[in-house]
This record gives structure tokens, sequence and C-alpha cells, in this order.
């Protein structure tokens, strides 16, 4: 008797991806590599002015260039194409596609051109001729805030766009009452209040791959295929059909090898809408690719939130109240999520800690900037930055050590779930955990020595620590109006080989090696034997899409709930063909038996093949292997961690240099180690790059100053040193798989462990916060003199 | 138009190019060899890196009549068959790439890193590779992989 080789247990392994042959060999398929029989080319012209009225734009001369095929101005665009709709419930001005009397933005819009071919469309879009008329610009949410100098859209008074929306403690669920006892009480009781504004600053999510989309409308058909770098090809059709006035039948929307989103790609965009409305008018296909340049312009920003925090606490260190009012600086119009993004700060402002009290006031405001929508964290960054950073200036208040402090105010286990004054149940967790674990790790008794030692030789050594808490597994569906679940088919084919679907659409994150180590375990086949499908409509029947750390935590379950479901059915084929009760079947090693006799059974493609093939029919089965399932789900996850960051400044030069970084994180349960690690190595490069070197300008009259790589500065392999990381583990009990997600993690903890940090360095000069980036000049004149 | 004639993997290709067409188009667009990315349009990103007579170029910021009688490696000419090159090897064992999109071009200048310094030490190779951006990974596993591909070289 043989022995069947016994597969191992891939769960929880580092096992590597199975998307990475064809990448590393060129052989992956983005948006820009398809090419399509008679596919013209699209160009955008764009407003040069931050803010203006259009008084002319002539398309003469670009109608009169041989291969141009059509070139149309936003008052045309607007005869086919509605204005821009938005995926959440705040009001939202009117935004036209392209635009049609006033530009609001430098980037926007204002014609398009079709061409044979990429160069020549760009020329001739060059050649449209526009006057404006200006108007004043305004940067500066805070200016804008008076209305002046400009009202940026009518019926938004003040360029108030949101707000003031109070939350958190005495507020009632529906915004009615507002009762300020509790918060008034915990500040006049205070020994100790710290109050500080802050700015989380406006970063541009540079996907390495650019925005890009091709759209074929086939009138024989009445069909629309349109592909496009997107994180949520099902939220895309949705729109797409409704804008062009067909039926989600009709529509099948497809992201192909997507390179990287980082939220930025989750928003549906009017070049999106154009090029599927144009193809449609014109009956032909169409491409259009973002060029860099064109990028930081025309695809959303994130964060650019100010802060203004006051904490309030007793001499012991026993935080008994906080104030945030927050304005988020939201650009000149509403996008799918924009509004929605700065109430996940106001959301997260419990963090890690036990507080009675809370109140945040919330103010989003219009100013002549490219919209913001999420990006990376969206939103809890900027929560953890405003209260970590507030907590070390507390700590410094009272002389405490940053870790002693946290630990005072923590959410103990024993409170899980915790409702947090801010309206979030915190699902599970042990802050302290993490806590000591990054003490241990980073050596900090012995890092302080060693900082205490450096200064003693006239160098400007700091230490930074950071909690942090995020929110996760977006659903449930009462908070996303697309959907809050997630779903999946998992269909055993007649030759034993499994497919399976997901609607979580990855851009490097690895789905079809995670899920596809889950089904292997589930089923007792090898990984070989499985294929994820994903990212096309046409072959995912339902999806919602990846953002919101939900890949895991929900598509993960769903995919796990519908294998289950096979599973199930697949035993009873196999306890009808091997005459044996389907209660004592095993599948392990390729092979369905009796548990405790692997021979006993037949192969798992025998039993495939039966179930399409039944004959007997078993009685109460129908044919076939294939099942699905959606899965909601009950709430959120809410992963964890500590980050601690060792940061020196140059005394004569003020650059600054991360010289470690030690993170623990939790996100409960773990698939595949190797690729959770890639994803916190990923957030927290972004965070440092925020930290240190990230920031959008704008001059005052609204001229983007930072609009390539040449002016904004995304972070280089020889920016960082090597991260330590580790992690707890506190699975989640809101799925069965106990996995609370981590793409965004990264970003969270980072940038107030290294501003805290380099708070520190220069202790000596008595600066108390510097606001990001960390910029050397602004840094030198804290030293030089002139304080920040 | 002009006529170039460019050797690319290993076959000569001659064609008739308007004399503004960057390398990066040609390769994309008339060779259909859409390994190569663009990330940017300042030669900063290093998606589009290929190896032009072995050394490393940003192919956006040549024209194709300026490569004209060259050699040009692009990375689906990397691998010896079904035999993949150390550093692609490196990048899949060490998990070196999450979106793939800057991993091309990010390869195509390890490979001219390595060449002029088999045993480069970590901080080589991150000086190295500045020419070459990564939004995902934050660059410890590329390190890692080509630390692992030095060392697959070294032994060899």
């Amino acid at each position: 008797m043989a022995a069947s080789p016994v597969l191992p247990k891939l769960v929880g392994q580092r096992v590597k991806r199975r998307e990475d042959p064809r990448l590393i060999q060129g052989l992956g398929t983005y948006v820009d590599d398809i090419k399509l029989v008679g596919l013209q080319h699209v160009a955008f012209k764009r407003s040069d002015l931050a803010h203006g009225r259009l008084l002319s734009v002539d398309t003469s001369a670009a109608e009169a260039m041989p291969g141009v095929e059509a070139v149309l101005t936003g008052a045309q665009i607007a005869e086919f194409v509605n204005p821009m709709p938005i995926g959440t419930p705040f009001p939202s001005p009117d935004h036209r596609v392209v635009a049609v009397d006033v530009v609001r933005y430098v980037g926007e819009p204002v014609a398009v051109v079709v061409a044979s071919d990429r160069y020549l469309a760009r020329d001739a879009a060059d050649t449209i001729g526009v006057d404006y008329e200006s108007l004043p610009a305004v940067v500066d949410p805070e200016r804008a805030m008076t209305g002046q100098p400009t009202q940026i859209h009518d019926g938004f008074e003040n360029n108030v766009a949101v707000g003031p929306v109070p939350s958190g403690t005495g507020v009632s669920a529906d915004l009615q009452t507002v009762d300020d006892t509790a918060i008034e009480k915990a500040f006049a009781d205070a020994d100790v209040v710290v109050s500080q504004r802050m700015h989380n600053q406006r970063l541009a999510p540079t996907a390495m791959e650019p925005r890009g989309v091709v759209a074929h409308y086939e009138p024989g058909k009445d069909t629309m295929t349109i592909w496009s770098s997107t994180q949520n090809p099902h939220i895309l059709r949705t729109f797409i059909a409704g804008m062009n006035g067909m039926g989600q039948d009709q529509v099948r929307a497809i992201a192909p090898e997507v390179g990287g989103g980082f939220g930025a790609k989750i928003n549906i965009y009017g070049e999106e809408y154009v090029v599927a409305g144009l193809s449609k008018k014109l009956g032909i296909p169409l491409k259009w690719a973002e060029d860099r340049s064109e990028a930081f312009l025309a695809t959303t920003h994130g964060r650019d939130i100010i802060g203004y925090i006051d904490l309030a606490a007793t001499r012991d260190g026993t935080v008994v109240g906080m104030k945030l009012r927050l304005i988020a600086d939201i650009g000149a119009y509403n996008m799918l999520l924009t509004a929605a993004i700065p109430t996940l700060t106001t959301l997260m402002a419990n963090a890690t800690y036990d507080i009675p009290a809370i109140r945040t006031t919330l103010h989003e405001v219009f100013t002549n900037k490219t919209p913001t929508d999420a990006y990376r964290g969206a939103g809890r960054p900027e929560a953890t930055y405003f209260v970590e950073r507030g907590m070390d200036m507390l700590a410094r208040e009272l002389g405490m050590d940053s870790g002693e402090l946290r630990r005072k105010n923590f959410i103990q286990p024993d409170q899980f779930p915790y409702a947090t004054q801010m309206g979030a149940v915190y699902d599970s967790g042990d802050y302290e955990k993490a806590l000591d674990l990054c003490l241990k790790n980073a050596g900090w008794e012995e890092l302080k020595q060693q900082r205490d030692a450096a200064r003693a030789e006239g160098r400007l050594v700091g230490l930074g620590l950071a909690m942090y808490v995020e929110v996760c597994g977006l659903g449930p569906s009462s908070s996303l109006p697309t959907g809050g679940w997630e779903h999946s088919q998992v269909t055993i084919e007649r030759d034993g080989r499994i497919s399976a679907t997901t609607g979580a659409s990855p851009h490097g994150q690895g789905n079809e090696t995670t899920f596809a180590q889950m089904l292997a375990d589930q089923f007792g086949v090898p990984l070989e034997h499985v294929t994820i499908h994903h990212g096309d409509t046409g072959v995912v029947k339902q999806g919602i899409g990846t953002f919101g750390s939900r890949s895991q935590a929900v598509g993960g379950t769903a995919l796990h709930l519908a294998g289950g479901k096979v599973k199930e059915k697949m035993a009873k084929f196999a306890a009808a063909l091997i005459e044996a009760h389907e209660d004592d079947l095993v599948f392990e090693n390729g092979r369905i038996s009796v548990k405790g006799v692997p021979d006993s059974g037949k192969t798992f493609a025998e039993v495939a093949g039966y179930a399409y093939v039944p004959v007997p029919l078993p009685e109460g089965l129908t044919p076939g292997l294939s099942e699905e399932a959606f899965f909601e789900p009950a709430n959120n996850t809410y992963p964890f961690g500590c980050h601690i960051s060792l940061l020196e400044i140059d005394r004569d030069t003020g650059e600054p240099t991360l010289l470690r970084l030690v993170a623990v994180d939790d996100a409960g349960n773990l698939i595949n180690p190797l690729i959770v690690e890639g994803q916190i190595h990923g957030g927290l490069a972004q965070g440092i790059g925020q930290a240190m070197i990230e920031e959008v300008r704008y001059g005052e009259d609204g001229q983007p100053l930072t609009a390539s790589f040449m002016d904004y500065a995304i972070p280089r392999a020889a920016d960082f040193p090597r991260f330590e990381l580790d992690n707890t583990v506190t699975p989640t009990p809101v799925n069965p798989l106990g996995a609370k997600g981590v793409g965004e993690a990264g970003t969270l903890g980072s940038t107030p462990c290294i501003v805290s940090a380099a708070v520190d360095a220069l202790s000596e000069f008595g600066v108390k916060h510097i606001d990001m980036m960390l910029r050397p000049e602004k840094l030198w004149h804290i030293i030089h003199g002139g304080q920040s | 138009m002009a006529q170039v004639t460019i050797t690319v993997n290993g076959k000569k290709r001659t064609a008739e190019v308007e004399p503004r067409l960057l390398l990066v188009h040609f390769l994309r667009e008339q060779l259909n060899l859409t390994g190569t990315h663009v990330g940017c349009d300042t030669s900063q990103c290093g998606a589009c890196t290929v190896l032009v007579d072995g050394r490393s170029a940003k192919s956006c910021t040549l024209f194709a009549v300026q490569a004209d009688g060259s050699e040009v490696m692009t990375i689906e000419g990397l691998a010896d068959g079904d035999q993949l090159h150390p550093l692609q090897d490196g990048f899949w064992e060490e998990h070196g790439l999450q979106c793939g999109y800057c991993t091309p071009g990010m390869i195509m200048s390890a490979v001219n890193l390595l060449n002029d310094n088999p045993s480069p030490s970590e901080a080589e190779i991150r000086h190295g590779l500045d020419g070459n951006f990564c939004r995902c990974t934050g660059y410890q596993h590329i390190v890692n992989a080509v630390q692992h591909a030095a060392g697959t070289a070294s032994k060899e």
C-alpha cells in the first residue's frame, strides 16, 4: 500500500505568492497594456487656473488636425453625461465631469479630445484655447470659512460643505440634543490641560500605476465593457450603468492587473464617465491613460485635516476629557466618499483609551484645490496622530514616561466589547500586551540611556512612541451606502480542481495566494489545484471591493462560508459513493475518506466527477458542486498596535534621519505572515513618508507647487532603516476566521511616533509640537533661533 | 519619419518611427512588449527601466531613434527560457513585489546594480535603487530580494 503524500496545512504559513510569476516576467496586463481593434485615444484639456469663469473654449484648431475624431467642450459633454454622483448622503454642489461655466481647481477638465494616436490626442488638446475671467482663489480652509475672499459654490455659505457636526459624549445619535455637562465638568475638574493646533497635511496617494480606463460600447449588443484601474469593479459597474442609462446586466467592469490604489482608486472619476459615455456616443472603443503630472492634479488627494486638541488630565496622568475640533479641507468638490472620510477621524478619536468624556466638532470646507478622498488609513491616521501627539504632549507636561501614561489610560481586556464615546464598539483588544512587547523589542529603557548619552555628546536624538487602534473590515451595510458585505462563489470543477470568485478585487494584496491557502486547507487539496478569480463582473457575480482593510475579514469570510457550503454537499456525494456516513468523512491529501482509514475513500477528483454525472443521483441532491455566499459582518474589526521610533536630527543642517522603527501590530489571526509583513512595511513607508518628506503644497493663488515627482517626494529605498516588526494575536469574534485586517495599519502609528521623536530630539529648544512634514529647514530654524 | 534598427531581447527589429517617439512607447506600442511600464513623465520613478547595451536606462527618457543600433533588453527577455533570472527568483522568494507595477523596472535596475557590484552591502543596494520608486513594499523585501539574488549568484 503506497503512502499518500501528506499535504501541509497552509493557513498561517509564509507561502510565496501565486501572482508573482507573471509580474516578475512582465506578463501582467494593466489597463494601458490593453489594445482593441479600432481603439482611439482620449486626452483632456485641463484648467490652469484655480478659480475662474469660462468665457470661451476654442476647439477649432484641434478639430482641424488630421486624425482627430472629436473635440468636445464641457457644455457638449453635459448634453449626454450627467453631473457627477457621489456615494455619501451629504449635500453636494453641482459637479460637472467637464467644467461648463466655472473651474474651481487647477487640473479640472475643460475639454476632451478623441484622436487616433495618443501623442496626437495630446497635441490636439494643447491647441485648445481657453479664455477665463479670473476669480479669487482660496487655499486656506480657515480663511475659506470666513467666506473670504471667494464663495466657491452657491448654496454653501462660507464654503462650509459639512458642519459643524458635534459627536461624542452628550451628543445624541440623531445629533438633535447636545449636552455639555460631562465634557465641561471633565475640564473643570482637571489638573492639567494641554492644547495644540496640528495639521495633518495634504498628501498625494501616488500609486505607481496612474489611473487609466478603456471603454468599449458595442452598439449591436447594446453592452459596455469597461476596464479601469479600480479597487472596486462592481461599484464602478453600478455607477457606469446608472450614468449611461444602462442596466447593470449590460455593463461589464474589469479591473485587470491594478498597480496600487491606496484608496485613491475607490473613487469613480469623471474621466471614467467621459470615456464610457463617449464610447457609447461614438460607438468606438476608447482609452485614456493618465500621466503622472496629470495624476497629481486629477487624482484625489488625502488627509488635509486641521485638529485643535485639548486634553484634560489629573496630575497622576488619568485622562479625564478630550475636545477635538476638526477642520477638513476637502478641496473643490465632493467625490465618491469625500465627505465621509473625516467622519472616520471623529469615530476613532477615542483611540485606545478609556476616556470618560470626549467632544469632537467637525467642519468640512471647500477650497480651490484638488478634491480629497480616501488615502490609506482614510481618517484614522488623522485621529491617531492628533490623539497620540496630544498624549505625548501630556506626558511631557506631567513629566511621565510616554509609555506609562498610555498604560494608565488603556481600555482593559475585560472591557471588550467596548462601546466608545464616539459610537464605535471595539471588538477585542489587549493594548498593554502590544505596548509591552514593543517596549521590550525596542529596548525602551536602554534606548533612553543611549539617547541621553548621545545628547551628552551634543547630538540631537529623540524617542517617540505611539499606540493606535483602527477600524477595519468595512461594512457593515448600515455604514456603507454601497453595501458592506462581500461575496464569493466556490466551484469544485468536474476534474476536482477548484475555482473560486471573490468580490474583494485586489491591487497588490495577494488574495490569489491567501484565498487559495484557505481553500486548499478547507478541502485538503494542493494549493496548485485552486484558482481565485477576481476583478471582472462578468466572472464574479457580485462584490463590493477592496478598501478599508476588508479583503480578508469580509471577503475571506465569504469565501470560507461558500467553501463550507460546497464542502457539505460534496460530503453527501462522497458518502453515497463510498457508502459511509457523511459525518464520518475527512477531506485530506486529495482524498475524501472515512476518518482514521485514509485508504477507504475516493480521490477528490473521483467524487467531483460523480457529482457532475450523478448516476445514481443520491436522494435529495441536485447535480454539481458550486455554491455562493454573501457575508455581512455584524461589526467592524479594530486592529491595534504600538510603534516606537528613534530619530536623530543634524544640528548643523536640521536634516532628520530615522534610525529605528519598531512596530508591534495585532491584526488578529494571520493567513499569510509574509504578506502581512509586506502590508505593514508598505504602510510604514507611507506613514514615514508623511511624517518626514511628503506634502502637497499650493501657492496662495491656488497653483500647485508639487505636481510632479520632481517636487513631491515619495520615499526611496535609502530613506528607511530596516523595520523591526513583531505581532500579538488577539482574534476578532466578528468573523469565523478571527482575522481583523492589516492593509492600513502601518500608516497610523508611524506619523505620531516620528513627530514625537523629533520633538523629543529638539526638547532642549523648548519646542512642544512640530507640524509635518519634518522639513530640515523647519527643524534648522528651531535649532538656530526662531520658534516653530 | 525615421528608420531605426534596434535589437530587442536578441531579435533585430526595424521600424519607421516618428523622431519624437519615446523608446518606451516603441517597445510597448510597436513591439507589444508591455512589461516595461510608465510611472511618471519626469524620469524619476524608474518603472520604464530597461538595459541599453547592457546598462540600465530609463526608456521614457530616450527617443527610439537614440537607441538606433543598440541592443535593448526588457523584462521579457531576462529569463532564460523557463529558467528565471536570479533576480526574478529573488523577488518571488522574498515577496519583493505587491502590485507589480514598479517590478520590471526595479528588477532591470537591480540587474545593472549586481553587474557592477556582485556583492553589495545593504546600504549599497538601497542607494543603488535610488532611481526606482516603489509605493507598496517599503523596499525592505526588495532589498532582501536583491540580497537573495546576490547570494544565489555568488554560489553559482
